[in-house]
């Protein structure tokens, strides 16, 4: 075999090719991925989904999920695009450090996310004592399980927009000022649909870790049934059997699984006819 | 070598200040310095050469707003645009048309919204924008391409819906920078065409910054050479590319350029012992600095030593071994060993029956007639 017999099938044939045994650990990989989902199929009580999956209060905390992650989505929208054009235009030196800065939410673990906002916004926190003045509290509201959302998937929306206006560069934004139009209108008309597909992906990003938040929702929104009990909280109550069985919990993790394809699905095809 | 060249510009053609785009311009960035004015009437086309580096971008970046300016101003029309202590105009009222090299059309937007784009910025209405950008495209003979996406065009195609989208925005004064380099030759000569086409309609002073003399020749009717931020010569295009002042010029014209001193009216003797003379007497004070310019094609070439003669004394004759052979359009390229600076030009049947190698002594003749010389300020 040589190389020129392989060239023609693609372009990358020839230097796209490894050792065989490198199969290996890419199928344990993908074993480690997808067996235990595969065991969850396996181990459901098909004849309880109906009745776990249309109850009130799984529809209850689907609802909630559902409502407070697109209210995530929406703020990290309108705080996050402004924040990554910034990041885009600052110095180089500015912006890796807020880059980093930006980055933190991410590889810090949620509870961690949770104690911190209470640190700010609890009742003896640094804002939340002025709040409370007002009459205002938000810890154990659905307004807390929003604003942990947005602080868990604020990074995905940031990065994903800052790498699309960065890739898109200012050039496009000069030509159009040249052309007599003012800096909003530049913005509303060049930037943004220049970074669209960045944004929608960033966004359906955003929503699926709004989906899934546990750790800073729990410990910053607690889990009361109807205001701040989602799905992952409404899944960890009943793997607790506070009343329900565990295959309860198998059934609504089903539903949250199968949420989060349709949410992937929906990207790709955004993402197959976004224009480059 | 001689010294930096001063800058020395025909007065006389130069449009009147207040009319059209005046310009001086200092500009210092990270060691390097422009320093330069140029000026440019309502209705003509100023060809601005320069080798790379020379300054030409930073030219037009000043002039476009893109590059603040250390001192000087920039107005166009009278109206002052920006300058040292005075408040920029911000890019968007500007109102300064830039073409250059990439088309840098809006790629989420179709041909028409493209050029739609500069009148609805500046304020007409949806209908009336898009009837406007159509006689745009129909105008650079796009018509029937409105709908199609920047991707879905060639690049002449791209090129020539940029200059529609330039000029529907009504520009004060277009800016060209290298708008023709990247098109293939076909293309390159329907845009040149174009614009000038288009020259005459507009009434708007035009500067076309190029490597290439043809642009020049076919828009522009002065040239301004930059090099090293400053501006070495300025005037009609048949002049500075004609008997160019500088050596970049002469490579770039396609001619010999030899510089020394007169030995008197009509004669110029280079410091590599080459000793020109026209046929006319062309003023030169014996003494002073000169400098002679001929086609590389213009000489003859005859196999052997000029030994009979003087050698290099006699004017107009000169000798040498062949240091290095290049192909050109037609023929062959010789330089010698003794004269480096000069290049000679045969034909293919010629370099055959010359058989022309590396080392071989040749004997090399101009007729006076095709000797141009001026004097060297």
């Amino acid at each position: 075999m040589t190389r020129v017999a392989h060239a023609p099938r693609d372009g990358t044939a020839a230097a796209g090719r490894f050792p065989g045994w490198l199969y290996l650990p890419a199928g344990l990989g993908a074993a480690v991925l997808l067996l235990p989902l595969a065991a969850l199929l396996v181990r459901l009580d098909w004849a309880g989904v109906p009745a776990a999956i249309t109850s009130p209060a799984a529809l209850q905390a689907l609802g909630l999920s559902l409502a407070t992650a697109s209210w995530a989505t929406l703020a990290c929208i309108v705080l996050g695009v402004p924040l990554a054009l910034v990041i885009a235009r600052s110095r180089p030196g500015v912006a890796a450090a807020l880059r980093t800065l930006v980055t933190l939410p991410l590889v810090l673990p949620p509870l961690v996310g949770g104690i911190a906002l209470l640190a700010l916004l609890g009742r003896t926190g640094l804002f939340g004592e002025v709040l409370a003045v007002w009459g205002i509290r938000i810890p154990f509201t659905t307004a807390a399980v929003v604003i942990a959302q947005v602080f868990v998937a604020l990074p995905f929306l940031v990065i994903s927009v800052e790498g699309a206006l960065r890739t898109a560069g200012t050039r496009f934004e000069g030509v159009a000022a040249g052309l007599g139009a003012g800096r909003f209108t530049v913005f509303r008309r060049i930037t943004l649909p220049l970074v669209a597909p960045g944004l929608l992906a960033g966004a359906v990003l955003c929503f699926a870790r709004a989906l899934g938040e546990f750790g800073a929702t729990a410990l910053f929104a607690g889990n009361a049934a109807g205001t701040t009990r989602t799905m992952p909280l409404a899944i960890y109550t009943a793997f607790n059997g506070a009343g329900v069985s565990e295959d309860t919990a198998i059934a609504l993790s089903l539903m949250l699984i199968a949420v989060a394809i349709a949410v992937l699905v929906l990207m790709r095809g955004w993402r197959a006819d976004a224009p480059r | 070598m001689s010294a930096a060249p001063e800058r020395r510009t025909d007065a006389s053609d130069r449009p009147a200040a207040g009319t059209g785009l005046v310009a001086e311009l200092e500009v210092e960035r990270g060691g390097f310095r422009l320093d330069a004015a140029v000026a440019v009437g309502p209705d003509e086309v100023l060809a601005v050469l320069g080798p790379n580096g020379s300054g030409k971008s930073t030219l037009l970046g000043a002039i476009a707003g893109h590059v603040p300016l250390d001192r000087g101003e920039v107005r166009i029309g009278g109206r002052l645009l920006g300058g040292a202590g005075a408040r920029e105009v911000p890019l968007a009222a500007r109102r300064v048309g830039l073409l250059g090299q990439q088309a840098l059309l809006f790629p989420h937007l179709s041909a028409l919204e493209n050029v739609a784009f500069g009148p609805r910025a500046q304020g007409a209405g949806r209908r009336e924008s898009r009837a406007e950008a159509a006689a745009w495209l129909e105008r650079v003979g796009l018509a029937g391409f409105e709908r199609r996406r920047p991707a879905e065009l060639s690049g002449g195609q791209q090129q020539r819906v940029a200059l529609a989208r330039t000029l529907a925005a009504k520009p004060a004064a277009l800016l060209l920078d290298e708008p023709f380099a990247a098109l293939d030759v076909e293309a390159a000569a329907g845009m040149r065409r174009l614009v000038r086409e288009h020259r005459a309609a507009l009434g708007i002073p035009m500067l076309l910054v190029t490597h290439d003399p043809l642009d020049a020749l076919v828009l522009a009717g002065r040239a301004a050479i930059l090099q090293a931020g400053r501006l070495v010569d300025e005037g009609p295009i048949a002049r500075v590319l004609g008997h160019p002042r500088t050596p970049f010029i002469a490579a770039l014209a396609g001619v010999d350029l030899v510089e020394g001193v007169a030995l008197d009216a009509a004669t110029v003797r280079a410091s590599d012992g080459l000793v020109l003379r026209a046929a006319e007497p062309a003023g030169l004070v014996p003494g002073a600095r000169a400098s002679a310019v001929f086609a590389p094609g213009a000489v003859h070439v005859a196999p052997g030593a000029a030994a009979a003669t003087g050698g290099d004394a006699e004017a107009n004759h000169w000798s040498g071994t062949v240091a290095s052979l290049e192909p050109t359009g037609g023929g062959v390229r010789i330089v010698t060993a003794e004269h480096p600076g000069v290049a000679v030009d045969v034909p293919t049947a010629a370099a055959v029956a010359l058989d022309l190698e590396a080392g071989a002594a040749l004997a090399f003749r101009i007729e006076a007639a095709d000797v141009s010389l001026r004097p060297l300020d």
